[in-house]
């Protein structure tokens, strides 16, 4: 979803360590060697990456391209390729009779059958076009803090494994423990208290 | 700290209970509000608001959608140990209206509406049109943030349940 759409969702991390100096070149290499790739050309099912937020399908990290103002603005960007399972078994089918008269038998065996799935399922991944996910992100460095505009739990997921594995920073989520704990400045007593906090009885 | 699977399920229960005060505040103490936020602007109950009951066995679920749409049946699941799970709210302030929905287990964001940034044509407009939103959606966090430690600091204190929580079930009741 993006950030300039009319509707959003937001969800919020705390950015946990500091990155080598300088800042935006490492962060630009990062993002560089992360790249999405095409999927287009290769028989996986998905390819997970990071884009420019203003150029989502021609992907450009040179120079200071992804700052805009005092934030760093880029996205994810999930490509994935479906096959209906119905078109699965229709290539299947033709290529197992195939087959089966070139060798002349009655029956392929257990092993045949999956190599001629994996093949079918391989050629027709070439075949199809993937459809693309864009999410956008926006970081604010100095504050240590990220805004992700997707809710979507297999999304976060993703911007979470590979923010680690492009900046070797963790995403710590922030829900309300974690918003309360990490963002609230509380003293050591609110925080210990806070561990010790049980849920209230509105009822009476 | 917590390992963070962990601690986001053993105090998701404090999401609900804030959505819950938060009701409890819209409807009874809009300037406490005020006083928290500290600048002129209302905040009222948008067109939904989703309560649980998480005491009972099997989980019960309320839902209360439409814009036109009475807050009783909410108030009876109070009755019965319900507690707010997801909240839509309407924020207004000046020259500022947005409307936007906060699930209580996550604290996340979704079905965010702010003001139109104007047409983007060059990568100018669209930064223009970027720093505007960024400074839109922070007054929103802003806010929900003041809220949220404001709940945070009156929850570990003694005040929560010798008098927010009468004040609450006073309500509740009423």
């Amino acid at each position: 979803m993006g950030l300039l759409s009319s509707t959003v969702s937001v969800t919020r991390y705390k950015v946990e360590g500091k990155i080598e100096e300088p800042i935006l070149d490492t962060i630009a290499k990062g993002l560089k060697e992360n790249v999405i790739k095409d999927v287009d050309e290769d028989i996986s099912e998905k390819k997970v990456g990071w884009t420019s937020f203003e150029n989502p399908f021609m992907p450009d990290f040179r120079g200071s391209s992804f700052v805009i103002g005092t934030h760093m603005v880029f996205s994810l960007r999930i490509d994935k390729k479906a096959i209906p399972q119905k078109t699965i078994r229709k290539h299947y089918a033709i290529e197992a009779a195939k087959r089966l008269t070139e060798s002349e038998r009655q029956f392929l065996t257990r092993d045949e059958k999956k190599i001629v799935k994996d093949h079918v399922t391989d050629t027709l991944m070439l075949r199809i076009p993937s459809t693309p996910h864009l999410y956008d992100l926006i970081w604010d460095y100095d504050s240590s803090s990220l805004c992700f505009f997707s809710n979507l739990k297999s999304a976060n997921e993703e911007l979470e494994t590979l923010f680690l594995q492009s900046f070797q920073l963790s995403l710590i989520r922030l829900f309300p423990f974690t918003l309360a704990d990490l963002t609230m400045g509380l003293s050591d007593g609110e925080r210990d208290n806070l561990a010790k906090l049980s849920p209230t009885n509105f009822t009476g | 700290m917590l390992d963070i699977s962990v601690a986001f399920n053993r105090y998701k229960f404090l999401g609900y209970e804030f959505l819950t005060w938060l009701w409890f505040l819209i409807e009874n103490e809009q300037n406490t509000i005020n006083e928290i936020v500290q600048e002129p602007m209302s905040l009222e109950i948008g067109n939904r608001i989703v309560l649980e009951n998480l005491r009972k066995e099997v989980l019960e679920s309320i839902t209360i959608q439409g814009d036109d749409a009475g807050l009783e049946e909410g108030i009876m699941a109070l009755r019965k140990g319900a507690v707010v799970t997801e909240i839509n709210l309407v924020y207004k302030g000046n020259d500022f209206e947005s409307n936007f929905t906060v699930k209580g287990e996550g604290l996340s964001i979704s079905g965010l509406k702010v003001p139109q940034s104007g047409h983007v044509e060059s990568r100018k407009d669209m930064e223009g049109a970027v720093i505007e939103k960024v400074y839109l959606y922070n007054r929103v966090l802003q806010l929900t943030d003041s809220l949220f430690k404001q709940f945070i600091r009156l929850r570990g204190s003694n005040d929560w349940l010798s008098k927010v929580v009468p004040r609450i079930r006073q309500w509740i009741h009423s």
